[in-house]
């Protein structure tokens, strides 16, 4: 009886193993068909049956930095060999490379972009991430008068949706100049992401034990130099996931930057899905650029990956 | 609210007498997050309250005049609010219902001895955590009727998804559940291996089926957690935007909040939008209220 259990159970646990492997396939389709079509030539972007292997190649990236437009005539064997190798790539896809009248090469909008996501992601995680910490201290370790009702309201505002507090916001901007500006989406971020990193660290604050720091009062520290010499370092671990969290959130983002921003200060999210205009557009371009976008995301997944849970459920679920 | 909070003092405070006091200290660190926040999340929101009862149009220099509750009952009284709301609730229950089947079923299946497990959870992890808008731009490529993947893989010719009126709600919420179900696997993964083994062992002495054991000791116990992966998922689903918004344009497709981002960035019915915004304001509200009480409840287990 107890052998027939076990080998059933054998065969089902096989079972389960194909399925997940399977599943797992069709989840990270979606990416490697990204990461795939970002090699590709153009011509091999939309092809029935679709194209899976292939020669890689790196034109894509090259058309993604810079500005082109169509040739009108094959390019002479002189141009062509004056050019440099990647702008040969260019040629070889039927267009030019856009060169001021110095001969300067001309960018595309997409570096700038992805600068701006830098600048913005960054600045509002280091704010969020450094005021989360310290009030995360304050409510962790003192008496706070109604303190769940305070950390319900903080938690609400992340709730809000993007679209409501953007109305009231975008005329506010408005009025001080703040549209379209890197400080006017550092402000938004910050905001949004607080809230999530009280919630979070103060998970991470309440596992440090309190007798640390009541040691280091003792031995004379005063309760500032307490929480800088004792408590930040235990919290480093927490410290750290919370910002890749806030880094992620931000980076990603995209209702808020569609509507405060359009040119100077825009991100990369609404930048991107702008490229498709009307017409055919050229998937191997949008999937370089997406592919670049999505790159840091995936490296933070797999280092933050035994953080995600807590993470995801506001520091409630520990494990 | 910031001052009446901070009143009492820590009478067992040691470090009183030497530095900052506690109570400084507890208040140096407290309000400027609380200040913060009702500067740019709350004194917005006001704003907002006043404008939605005026007919203020932010695209012209005309002064705004009060008009009491005309948009509120002019809104509730819309059929074609009302349908925007209707596919709101459409896509939130097809996409919650979607994840909860996949995430729940995959978590199942990982809950054994699998080798390379940690491994694989990340690699499904890794969709959620990914940019909404920019991913769900590539989709379109995916559902594309002549050249995308899916119809080539699953055999539909050149079926037409994104552009059919009565297909692109859920191809949104197909993507949606792509995106998400990692989410609810997630949580239920941390449900499923809270299960004390001692309960299987118990129930297989008693030579209880699986069916019994699944409903009568895993669901049971898995029920807190999963329950916060619902709520969590249909508020995030009710307020959905970028997938909606990039993959169609389609009126079928139009949820409610696509629909306030038209009102007041495309129309510029600002006073208007204003009062739908605090509509649903209202429902998020009141999801976000039952939502802590879950995380909380699970937190003190």
């Amino acid at each position: 009886m107890a052998a027939v259990t076990t080998s059933t159970e054998r065969s089902l646990n096989k079972l389960a193993i194909v399925l997940v492997l399977i599943i797992t396939m069709i989840f990270l389709a979606p990416i490697y068909w990204i990461a795939s079509t970002a090699f590709k030539p153009r011509n091999l972007a939309t092809t029935i049956p679709p194209t899976v292997i292939f020669q890689p190649e790196i034109s894509p990236f090259v058309k993604l930095f810079t500005k082109r437009s169509q040739l009108r005539t094959a390019p002479t064997p002189e141009q062509y060999a004056a050019a440099p190798w990647w702008e040969r790539l260019v040629f070889d896809g039927g267009e030019k490379v856009v060169r001021s009248g110095r001969g300067e090469v001309q960018w595309s909008g997409y570096p700038s972009r992805f600068m701006n996501s830098l600048i913005v992601a960054i600045t509002s995680t280091v704010l969020a991430v450094g005021m989360g910490t310290f009030t995360a201290y304050g409510f962790s370790r003192f008496k706070v008068k109604g303190e769940a009702d305070l950390l319900f309201f903080i938690l609400s505002t992340r709730m809000l949706p993007p679209v409501v507090v953007a109305i009231p916001m975008f005329l506010m901007y408005r009025a001080v100049g703040l549209n379209d500006t890197h400080w006017g989406l550092i402000i938004l971020y910050t905001a949004f992401n607080l809230s999530f990193s009280v919630w979070l660290m103060k998970g991470f604050m309440d596992e440090i034990p309190k007798e640390y720091e009541e040691a280091a009062l003792v031995d004379g520290y005063t309760r500032m130099e307490a929480f800088f010499k004792i408590v930040l370092p235990e919290a480093a671990t927490g410290i750290a996931a919370t910002a890749v969290f806030c880094f992620i959130t931000a980076w990603n983002e995209y209702a808020f930057a569609l509507i405060m921003t359009n040119r100077r200060a825009q991100t990369a999210p609404p930048f991107i899905p702008s490229q498709v205009g009307s017409g055919l557009p050229d998937w191997t371009v949008i999937a370089a650029g997406t592919f670049l976008f999505l790159l840091p995301v995936a490296i933070f997944t797999f280092l933050l990956r035994n953080h995600l849970l807590r993470g995801m459920s506001f520091g409630a679920i520990r494990k | 609210m910031a001052t009446a909070v901070m009143t009492t003092l820590d009478p067992n405070s040691r470090s009183a007498a030497r530095g900052m006091s506690d109570l400084t200290i507890r208040n140096l660190f407290i309000i400027p997050t609380i200040v913060f926040l009702i500067v740019f999340n709350i004194f917005p929101l006001i704003y907002s309250l006043g404008y939605s009862f005026t007919d203020f149009r932010a695209s012209s220099p005309a002064a705004a005049n009060f008009v009491g509750l005309q948009n509120y009952r002019e809104l509730l009284n819309d059929p074609f609010i009302w349908s925007n709301f209707a596919i709101t609730a459409k896509y939130v229950i097809v996409s919650v219902v979607g994840q909860v089947i996949v995430g729940f079923g995959v978590a199942l299946l990982l809950n054994r001895d699998i080798p390379l497990k940690g491994l694989l959870t990340t690699l499904l992890l890794l969709p959620m955590m990914l940019s909404m808008a920019v991913v769900g731009l590539f989709w379109k490529l995916l559902y594309d009727p002549s050249f995308g993947i899916i119809n080539y893989t699953l055999g539909l010719g050149s079926f037409e998804w994104l552009s059919n009126p009565d297909m692109a709600l859920y191809a949104v919420a197909i993507t949606d559940i792509w995106m998400w179900s990692p989410f609810v696997m997630l949580l239920s993964l941390a449900g499923l291996s809270a299960v004390p083994k001692h309960l299987y062992e118990a129930a297989a002495i008693d030579r209880a089926g699986s069916f019994y054991t699944f409903f009568r000791i895993t669901l049971p116990l898995v029920a807190p957690i999963l329950m916060i992966a619902v709520i969590f998922r249909t508020m995030e689903a009710f307020k959905t935007f970028d997938l909606a918004y990039i993959l169609t344009s389609q009126p079928t497709t139009e949820v409610i909040s696509i629909r306030l981002y038209k009102m007041a960035f495309q129309e510029w019915q600002t006073g208007r939008s204003c009062a739908l915004a605090y509509i649903v304001l209202i429902m998020i509200l009141a999801i976000t209220n039952i939502y802590v009480k879950y995380l909380n409840k699970v937190k003190e287990r």
